[in-house]
C-alpha cells in the first residue's frame, strides 16, 4: 500500500495504481480530467495530456519533485507523494493551454453534433477553456471515410486519443482501423476503404470522448438532453445485455453501454444490442439511469427541480483564471 | 590540431575493406575485450572515461549501460541509433560511409560489454546507400568470425542485423526507434518504463548513437583514464562538429572538447573564418533544436566568460543567454540570413515531423509554423510575437517526448534574442517581403 497526499488529502492505494486513479478514489473536484485515458482499455493513456499534475515530493524516500509536469494517468505512485493539481498554478495554466491547442482545430460544430451534451471535450472547455480564440488560420479538414453502415466518423472533431484503436484491439477480433499519416495530419483511417463491421466494432462510439465517432442509427435523431435514459437489460448470447436505453416517449432512439461518472463503459455490449434492438419491447426496463458525468441530461429529469436551475453554476475558480502572458 | 580518435584513418583508401582496417589497428578492441576482459571491465572503462552520449541529450554512456537491467533468461540488446535526421547533422552519414568497420567493431566490443547477443544498427531510410556499405561489411566480419557464433574461439555470441528506418526524423527519439524496430508505427512510448528496463520486444535495450559506441573501442584499447584527460571537466574526449552555413570551409571536424567557439569559426583549420569576411551575425551550435545564439553571446557567456565547444560552456547561462552543444551540429549565419525565415524554415520542418500522438506537439507545431509563416510573409501582427511565446510555452515540457521541447526552443530563442528582427517583419511588411532584404538594425547597434 502507498499513501499519498493529493490536493492536501490523504488517500491510500495499492502500489501499482496510478496517479489519476487514486485521485478518482477521492473523488470530487480534484479528480485531473481524461481524454485520452480508458481503465478498461490497456494501454491508453499519456497522449492528450490533459491529466497533468504537478508532483512537489516524489515519495518519503527521495523528496525531490519531479522536474516536469507528469500525465497522472499512466504515473504511478510512491510511498508519501505529494501531488497538486487544482491547487497548483502551474497545473491549471498548463491544462489551459492544453485545452486551447485541442480546440484550434476543432470544428467547434456543437450546434449540429450529436455528442454535444455527453461530450468531454465540450465539459472539459466549459471548465478550462478560454472564451476566445487566439488562432486566425482556417481549420484543418479531412476528406470523409466511409466506415459501414452504423459507424459515422468525423475526422475533423477527432481529438486523436486512440481510444478507438485499443478498442478494436482489445475487444474485437480484428482491427481494420487506425491511425493513418502524422502530426496534425494524423487521421483514423481503414487506409483503403473498408468497413468496421464485426460483432463489438460499435463499441468505438461509446469510447470515444468526442463526436468523431457517432451512432448512425441515432443521427440528427435528437438531442442528448431531450432523451430519457434508462436501464435495461435482455438475455443476449454475445454479450451481458446490460444497457442504457435513451428515450423519447415510446421510442427508444438509442442503446449505448452503461458508463460510470467518468464516462467509461461499465460492460462492452453488443452490436445486436445497440443497433437492432430499437423497441421498448425488446428489453427489461430496470428504471432511469442516473448519470453523474458533469452534463445537464440527468438534471431534466429526475435531479434538480426544472425551475430556477442556475444556468451557469457555481463556476470553478480555474474557469477566470487568465492565460498565461510570457 | 588535436587528436583523432574517430576520424584518424578516415581518408586512407580502401579503409572500408575489413583488410586495410585491420592494417591499421582495427579489431584490436575486440580480441583485447573478449580475451582479457570481464564484460563488467569494459562497463567500468567506459565509465571512466567519461564518454557522454554524442546524440543530443550528453547524458554519461557508462552510467546508462549500469542502468541496463539483467535479469535471468530475458535476452538483451543493445540498438545503434544511426537515424540521424536532425536539420545540420551529417557527422554519422560521413562516418559511417567511410569506414563502416569501426562502427561494427564498436558494436562488437559494446554488445560484449552489455551481454547481448543480438544487436541492431537502425540507419536513416534515406541513407540506403550506407546500409549497402555497411551490409557488406558486416559480411566480412562474418567471414572473419568477428560475428556470429564463437567470435574468435571465445564463446561469445553475437548476430549483428542492419534495419532501415522509414524516413521519420521522430524515429530517431529512441523509443519511437524502437516501436519502429519492431515494425510498428514509430510513436515514442510513455516512460517510465525506459528501454534500460523494457525496451526491444519488452527486454532490457541500450539505444546509443553511432559516434559513442564508435568511441568505445579507442577507450578499451587505450583505458578510459586516458580517455578522460582529452577535453575539458566533464566533458571529456573528442567529439564530430558537422560544420555548415556561411562559412568558408563546411565539413565534419573532429575536434577535442574544449576548442573556443571562437577559435573554431575563425581558425584555418575548421571552419575558416566567415564567407566573403562578412559579418558574424548568429549561431546554432547544437542542431536545429537547440536556442539560437547572437553573436555576442556565443563568443562569450553572459558573464563575459570565453565560450568554449563543451557541454556544459555552451549551456552556460541556460535558456536565457545559453545554448546546447546538442548533436555537434554547428551551423552558422553572416549579417545577411534572416533570423525569421530561418525560424520559420525551423517550425516547417517540426510541423512536418511531429508524430501527432500527444496534443501539445500535433496541434502547437502546426500553429507555430503558420504564424511564423504570416510573420515571414508580410501578414503578422504586433501581438503575433507575443502569441508565439506563449504558444512555444504551451508545448514545452508538457509532451510525452523531445520532439516539443525542440520544436519550442528555437522559436523561444529566436525571439528572445532578435525580437527587434521579428518587430521590423511586421511593421514594414513591404521592406522585409522585398527579395534579399534583411533586418540589419542589430547588428549596427552591436557593431557601434
Amino acid at each position: 500500500m502507498a499513501k499519498i497526499t493529493f490536493d492536501g488529502i490523504e488517500v491510500e492505494v495499492e502500489d501499482g495504481t496510478t496517479i489519476l486513479q487514486a485521485a478518482r478514489k477521492i473523488g470530487g473536484d480534484v479528480v485531473p480530467p481524461a481524454m485520452c485515458f480508458y481503465t478498461p482499455l490497456k494501454g491508453s493513456g499519456g497522449k492528450c495530456r490533459v491529466c497533468l499534475v504537478k508532483v512537489t515530493q516524489g515519495s518519503a524516500r527521495d523528496p525531490r519533485p519531479m522536474p516536469k509536469l507528469v500525465a497522472s494517468c499512466i504515473t504511478p505512485v510512491q510511498d508519501g507523494m505529494v501531488v497538486e493539481n487544482t491547487t497548483n498554478e502551474e497545473v491549471l495554466n498548463a491544462r489551459k493551454g492544453i485545452v486551447e491547442m485541442l480546440l484550434i482545430n476543432h470544428p467547434l460544430d456543437c450546434p449540429v453534433c450529436d455528442q454535444a451534451g455527453e461530450c468531454d471535450l465540450q465539459n472539459l472547455s466549459y471548465e478550462h477553456g478560454v472564451s476566445a480564440t487566439r488562432y486566425e488560420e482556417p481549420r484543418r479538414t479531412f476528406n470523409k471515410v466511409d466506415l459501414g453502415p452504423y459507424i459515422q466518423l468525423h475526422m475533423t472533431r477527432c481529438i486523436l486519443c486512440y481510444r478507438c484503436v485499443y478498442t478494436a484491439d482489445q475487444i474485437t477480433e480484428k482491427r481494420v482501423h487506425g491511425v493513418l499519416g502524422r502530426g496534425d495530419a494524423a487521421e483514423i483511417g481503414t487506409y483503403i476503404e473498408n468497413v468496421i463491421d464485426n460483432d463489438f466494432s460499435g463499441n468505438v462510439i461509446d469510447v470515444c470522448p468526442v463526436g468523431a465517432l457517432t451512432d448512425k442509427t441515432w443521427r440528427f435523431k435528437n438531442r442528448v438532453w431531450f432523451t430519457k435514459p434508462l436501464n435495461a437489460h435482455r438475455d443476449c448470447p454475445t454479450c451481458s445485455g446490460k444497457v442504457t436505453l435513451w428515450s423519447r416517449g415510446d421510442a427508444v432512439l438509442r442503446v449505448t453501454a452503461r458508463k460510470d461518472e467518468y464516462a467509461e463503459v461499465e460492460e462492452f455490449i453488443c452490436n445486436t444490442c445497440r443497433f437492432d434492438k430499437k423497441e421498448m419491447s425488446d428489453w427489461t426496463i430496470e428504471g432511469p439511469r442516473h448519470i453523474d458525468s458533469g452534463s445537464v441530461i440527468s438534471a431534466n429529469h429526475y435531479e434538480l427541480p426544472v425551475v430556477n436551475v442556475p444556468i451557469v453554476p457555481n463556476l470553478p475558480k480555474s474557469t477566470v483564471k487568465k492565460m498565461p502572458t510570457e | 590540431m588535436g587528436i583523432k580518435i574517430l576520424t584518424e584513418h578516415i581518408n586512407v583508401p580502401g579503409i572500408e575493406t575489413l583488410e586495410v582496417y585491420r592494417k591499421h589497428g582495427g579489431y584490436r578492441s575486440v580480441e583485447k575485450a573478449i580475451k582479457t576482459m570481464t564484460p563488467d571491465e569494459v562497463v567500468e572503462e567506459v565509465k571512466t572515461s567519461g564518454l557522454r552520449g554524442r546524440g543530443g541529450a550528453g547524458f554519461p554512456a557508462g552510467m546508462k549501460w549500469s542502468f541496463l537491467a539483467k535479469p535471468e533468461g530475458v535476452p538483451r540488446y543493445l540498438v545503434c541509433n544511426a537515424d540521424e535526421s536532425e536539420p545540420g547533422t551529417f557527422k554519422d552519414r560521413v562516418f559511417m560511409e567511410k569506414n563502416p568497420h569501426a562502427l561494427i567493431e564498436g558494436m562488437i566490443t559494446s554488445s560484449y560489454a552489455l551481454g547481448a547477443n543480438t544487436s541492431y544498427i537502425y540507419i536513416r531510410g534515406e541513407l540506403l546507400f550506407i546500409l549497402r556499405i555497411l551490409e557488406k561489411a558486416i559480411a566480412e566480419a562474418y567471414a572473419a568470425g568477428l560475428l556470429g557464433k564463437n567470435i574468435l574461439g571465445s564463446g561469445y555470441d553475437l548476430d549483428l542485423h542492419v534495419a532501415p528506418g522509414g524516413g521519420a526524423y521522430i524515429c530517431g527519439e529512441e523509443t519511437a526507434l524502437l516501436e519502429s524496430l519492431e515494425g510498428k508505427r514509430g510513436n515514442p512510448r510513455n516512460k517510465p518504463p525506459f528501454p534500460a528496463v523494457k525496451g526491444l520486444f519488452q527486454s532490457p535495450t541500450v539505444v546509443n548513437n553511432v559516434e559513442t559506441i564508435a568511441s568505445v573501442p579507442w577507450i578499451v584499447n587505450n583505458s578510459g583514464a586516458e580517455y578522460a584527460k582529452i577535453g575539458v571537466g566533464r566533458s571529456t574526449g573528442t567529439k564530430l562538429i558537422s560544420a555548415s552555413g556561411n562559412i568558408n570551409r563546411p565539413g565534419v571536424y573532429e575536434i577535442e572538447l574544449g576548442v573556443p567557439v571562437e577559435e573554431f569559426i575563425y581558425s584555418d583549420e575548421y571552419c575558416g573564418g566567415i564567407w566573403k569576411g562578412k559579418q558574424l551575425k548568429a549561431v546554432v551550435p547544437g542542431g536545429s533544436s537547440v536556442p539560437i545564439l547572437p553573436a555576442d553571446l556565443i563568443m562569450k557567456t553572459a558573464t563575459g566568460e570565453q565560450r568554449l565547444m563543451t557541454y556544459e560552456s555552451l549551456s552556460d547561462g541556460g535558456f536565457v543567454s545559453g545554448s546546447m552543444l546538442g548533436s555537434g551540429a554547428f551551423i552558422v549565419f553572416d549579417e545577411d540570413q534572416c533570423i525569421v525565415r530561418n525560424t520559420w524554415n525551423y517550425a516547417r520542418f517540426y510541423h512536418h515531423e511531429s508524430c501527432g500522438q500527444c496534443s501539445p506537439c500535433r496541434e502547437g507545431t502546426g500553429w507555430m509554423e503558420r504564424v511564423l509563416h504570416r510573420i515571414e510573409h508580410g501578414h503578422g501582427h504586433q501581438q503575433d510575437i507575443d502569441l508565439l511565446v506563449s504558444v512555444a510555452k504551451q508545448i514545452e515540457g508538457n509532451t510525452i517526448c523531445p520532439l516539443g521541447d525542440a520544436a519550442a526552443w528555437p522559436v523561444a530563442s529566436a525571439i528572445r534574442h532578435f525580437r527587434e528582427e521579428f518587430e521590423w517583419h511586421i511593421k514594414h511588411p513591404q521592406e522585409a517581403t522585398a527579395p534579399g532584404a534583411v533586418y540589419r538594425g542589430q547588428l549596427a547597434a552591436a557593431t557601434v
